[in-house]
């Protein structure tokens, strides 16, 4: 069996020291290595940030995009080759701005992806501007007099646009959040793991002790299959930001409902020589 | 008296029926061993508005639509009134009396003018007001001395494809038979042309776009993901109605940026993978575009350019968007652009596509435009050539060095780096978008970089010399040589024989793989030619710069149309006459 190790590559990471992806890279790692997944079997795809310059970490099969679009070239993999376990890997600039429309239509189409986003409520690797899940009123270099947006809401917005499995963890919290990776990738279809993140450098507000103020672990009470409960817990008014499992449940996946890949993934489909004279006869 | 030679135009409102009657008489034409093209104007909205379609006929081979006009149907007054200059001298218009008048004199004295209640026989033989197109199509038999079977036959096949119950199929035969009854009966001197059914060699009709879909079939294309736009949607609708039989998959994503990611996600996983769009869907693609450049990832994009800027004129044709092709996407990576010009080509070089994209891992555009992608002509199946499939080198888990680490992007003599697909043990990489070493990590160093650039570039050298060369066609001893690139193919072909009876003698070179350029073939047809025009649809001569920068040489003439109408042929023919 694969190991955290077997997942490492020689490329030593350059996160800033105390960035919380330093909590998210190894609960990756671990969660695809307790799965019993080999790392040729695992396909990751990354948007471009600090966040998805971990491509460069991890030994397996990683896809280094370009900003925003982590989620189509992953489906594209997944339904060339459904037998990969295929994560799309973004930060919430990547993931929530640039790539919005992406993850509200993966979330319809359920395609059998885990999307890990990295969100640390700050654009990073572009030096500290705001991001769309920044608290309205931050401060940053392209926002001097506070930021006018409302924050966007990322488990919400998964919930109401169809996706079979959210969740949310915590960078500094690595067994719990390793656990939540494991239950997403398990999962069928698309799931969200919207991953709060320190940003020790730029983001001065989310912090560490920030985080454990405002987040509260979901318990054995909490029915992730009750779809009203998860959209109050998404959207509770207090500032409290649920961890764990928010909803979970089933729906037939993108993938399963092509039939041309039942049998095969199309990969492995053989290139036969189309017969056309069938097609041909359609113009005569 | 003139036989099996004519052009036929018939022009209404869009919901009409234009489109679809034009197709069934194309068709039926088609199916009477005739040669058929046809070409379609609409303006881009479902009702109102001006359509109008013409099917120009003949017993011996036609490459474009062939002016001027013998027979035209006015279901409305703006036909009446907007095509007149297209009109032979000895044409016949039969004009739609329930909608349309035509004053006395309108016409020139020999052309033949026949109102027709269109709307009335439709009605009055059971059918709907909507049958009037079908019988302007019984009408049309009877000008041209056609045998009404054929008709029916048509009328049959169409409605059957459309699952049309049987009682839609008698009363559309019964609306034909009174527009071919009311012919006979008022048709008061015989039309100067007329049609003779000829046997019918199997051959076939379609537009661009089919044969573009076909080709990919026969090229195992495995994926296509796209977002529906005119004029490239039909290609995704031939693959997607196909998709079960070959076992392809065909997804309309979110938007085009989606699409080609899918489209590169499914072309890294291993399957040959395609995207379709037009000039406005492609700029929102070209970072990604760059992306499959600067990863090495097969990949086929097919842009079938409509008039712009912006949303121009989404339904007309042009050929604005070469340079933008040549260039798209920030940075410099090879790129493969190739311009079929017919449907031939269409269905050949697609899968020549697909094979390059493999060879090289590279994106290889396809560039067609509207009148192509969506004009129908003839076509024999013996001019579908197949190509052999050529894979590229993809490295299987055997051919893995052992003991050291698998280079995805090793430095290679022709720059091509054996690749790995995802699941094949030992051939973990990075699909790198940042500048990266041989072991596909980020790189930033200037030897790295420079050393990387080079590799790349050396994969385009090496396609340069794989790409087949252009053909002159012709004359070689000819008074002018016509260049010209996709579409306009056919009108030059037509115009060359016209220029014969002007005893002008031209030849042809259409550059079909416009990037990499045949630089030396270009340079000794320049050096060879009496004089050279270059014939494109747009405004600034984009292939004329295009060979200025390849080659240094500058065409003496640049014969450029951009009006969102494709070249007719003796508009070619007339403006070289007059340039000599
Ligand atoms: C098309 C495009 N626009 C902008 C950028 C610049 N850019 C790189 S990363 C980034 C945002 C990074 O923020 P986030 O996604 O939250 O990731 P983080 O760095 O915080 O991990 C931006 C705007 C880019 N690379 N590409």
């Amino acid at each position: 069996m694969a190991t955290e190790k077997d997942f490492t590559s020689t490329y030593k990471p350059t996160w800033c020291p105390g960035c919380g992806n330093y909590g998210i890279y190894p609960a990756t790692k671990r969660a695809l290595a307790e799965l019993g997944i080999k790392p040729h079997e695992a396909v990751m795809v990354f948007g471009i940030g600090c966040s998805s310059n971990g491509a460069n970490c991890y030994k397996l099969y990683s896809f280094h995009s370009i900003h925003g679009r982590s989620l189509p070239v992953a489906i594209g993999v997944k339904l060339a080759n459904h037998e990969l376990t295929v994560l799309a890997d973004s930060g919430d600039g990547d993931g929530y701005s640039e790539g919005t429309n992406h993850f509200v239509h993966a979330c319809r189409g359920n395609a059998d992806i885990t999307y890990l986003v990295h969100d640390n409520r700050m654009y990073s690797l572009t030096q500290g501007q705001t991001s769309p899940t920044s608290l309205k009123g931050t401060k940053t270099v392209t926002t001097p007099a506070g930021s006018i947006n409302e924050p966007f809401n990322p488990v919400a917005t998964a919930l109401v646009s169809g996706a079979t499995f959210v969740a949310q963890g915590f960078s500094g919290d690595i067994p719990h959040l390793a656990d939540l990776i494991k239950k997403a990738i398990q999962h069928r279809g698309f799931s969200l793991v919207n991953i709060l993140q320190v940003c020790t450098t730029y983001n001065k507000v989310n912090t560490f002790d920030w985080y454990k103020q405002h987040t509260y672990k979901l318990d054995a009470t909490y029915n992730p299959a009750d779809f009203n409960g998860a959209l109050l817990a998404a959207t509770r008014t207090d500032g409290k930001l649920p961890l764990g499992i928010l909803y979970q449940t089933k729906r037939p996946t993108y993938d399963e409902q092509i039939p041309q890949i039942k049998v095969e993934p199309l990969v492995r489909q053989p290139i036969k020589v189309a017969d056309l004279e069938p097609a041909f006869d359609s113009y005569r | 008296m003139i036989q099996n030679n004519f052009s036929w135009k018939i022009g209404g409102e869009a919901g009409y029926g234009i489109l679809s009657a034009g197709a069934m008489f194309a068709r039926a034409m088609l199916r009477a061993g005739l040669y058929v093209f046809d070409y379609a104007e609409y303006p881009s909205l479902i009702r109102g508005g001006h359509n109008t379609f013409e099917v120009s006929v003949s017993d011996r081979k036609v490459f474009a639509p062939r002016r001027p006009i013998q027979v035209l149907i006015a279901l409305n007054q703006d036909t009446v009134n907007l095509h007149t200059h297209e009109l032979a001298p000895d044409a016949a218009v039969l004009y739609n009396t329930n909608n349309a008048s035509v004053p006395g004199g309108y016409y020139g004295d020999g052309v033949t003018v026949i109102g027709v209640p269109f709307e009335d026989l439709a009605l009055a033989s059971g059918a709907e007001r909507v049958a009037r197109n079908v019988v302007a199509l019984g009408a049309t038999y009877a000008l041209l001395k056609l045998p009404i079977e054929g008709l029916f036959a048509i009328i049959e096949l169409n409605f059957t494809l459309k699952k049309k119950p049987q009682a839609i199929i008698d009363t559309n035969k019964a609306a034909a038979r009174a527009g071919f009854d009311f012919i006979n009966k008022n048709l008061s001197k015989p039309f100067n042309y007329t049609a003779k059914p000829l046997s019918n060699p199997e051959r076939m009709i379609m537009a661009g776009n089919n044969a573009i879909a076909l080709g990919a079939i026969k090229a195992g294309c495995k994926f296509l993901s796209g977002y529906p736009m005119t004029p490239a949607t039909s290609i995704m609708n031939t693959l997607a109605g196909q998709a079960q039989k070959h076992n392809l998959v065909v997804v309309q994503v979110e938007d085009e940026i989606a699409a080609i990611c899918a489209a590169i996600g499914a072309g890294y996983a291993g399957v040959r993978s395609m995207t379709v769009t037009s000039g406005g869907g492609f700029d929102l693609m070209t970072e990604a575009w760059g992306m499959a450049g600067q990863i090495e990832v097969p990949l086929v994009v097919v842009e079938a350019m409509r008039t712009g800027p912006s949303t121009g004129m989404p339904t007309w044709s042009g050929q604005d968007d070469l340079a933008m092709l040549l260039a798209a996407s920030h940075g410099e990576f090879p790129r493969i652009v190739m311009a079929p010009g017919d449907l031939e080509q269409c269905y050949f070089m697609t899968q020549e596509a697909f094979n390059l994209a493999e060879k090289y891992q590279t994106p290889v555009m396809v560039i067609t435009d509207k009148y192509l992608a969506s004009s129908h002509s003839w076509i024999e199946q013996s001019g579908f050539k197949d190509l052999p499939i050529d894979r590229g080198r993809v490295a299987a888990e055997k051919d893995l060095p052992v003991g050291t680490a698998y280079k995805r992007y090793l430095h290679t003599k022709d720059g091509v780096s054996p690749r790995t697909l995802p699941g094949t043990p030992g051939g973990e990489h990075i699909a790198n978008s940042d500048e990266h070493d041989e072991e596909s990590f980020s790189d930033e160093t200037a030897e790295e970089r420079a050393k990387m650039v080079d590799k790349r570039f050396r994969k385009f050298d090496a396609a340069a010399a794989d790409v087949p060369l252009p053909v002159l066609e012709g004359d070689s001893n000819a008074d002018i040589t016509i260049i010209g690139w996709g579409s306009t193919r056919g009108a030059i072909l037509e115009a060359i024989e016209q220029l014969k009876s002007h005893r002008i003698r031209a030849n042809y070179l259409q550059i079909k793989y416009i990037s990499p350029f045949p630089v030396e073939y270009v340079k000794s047809v320049f050096k060879k030619a009496k004089k050279i025009a270059v014939v494109e649809n747009n405004k600034t001569g984009q292939l004329a710069a295009w060979i200025r920068e390849q080659t240094g040489l500058a065409p003496d003439y640049k014969i450029l149309k951009y009006d969102g109408r494709p070249f007719f042929s003796d508009e070619i023919t007339s403006t070289i006459k007059n340039l000599l």
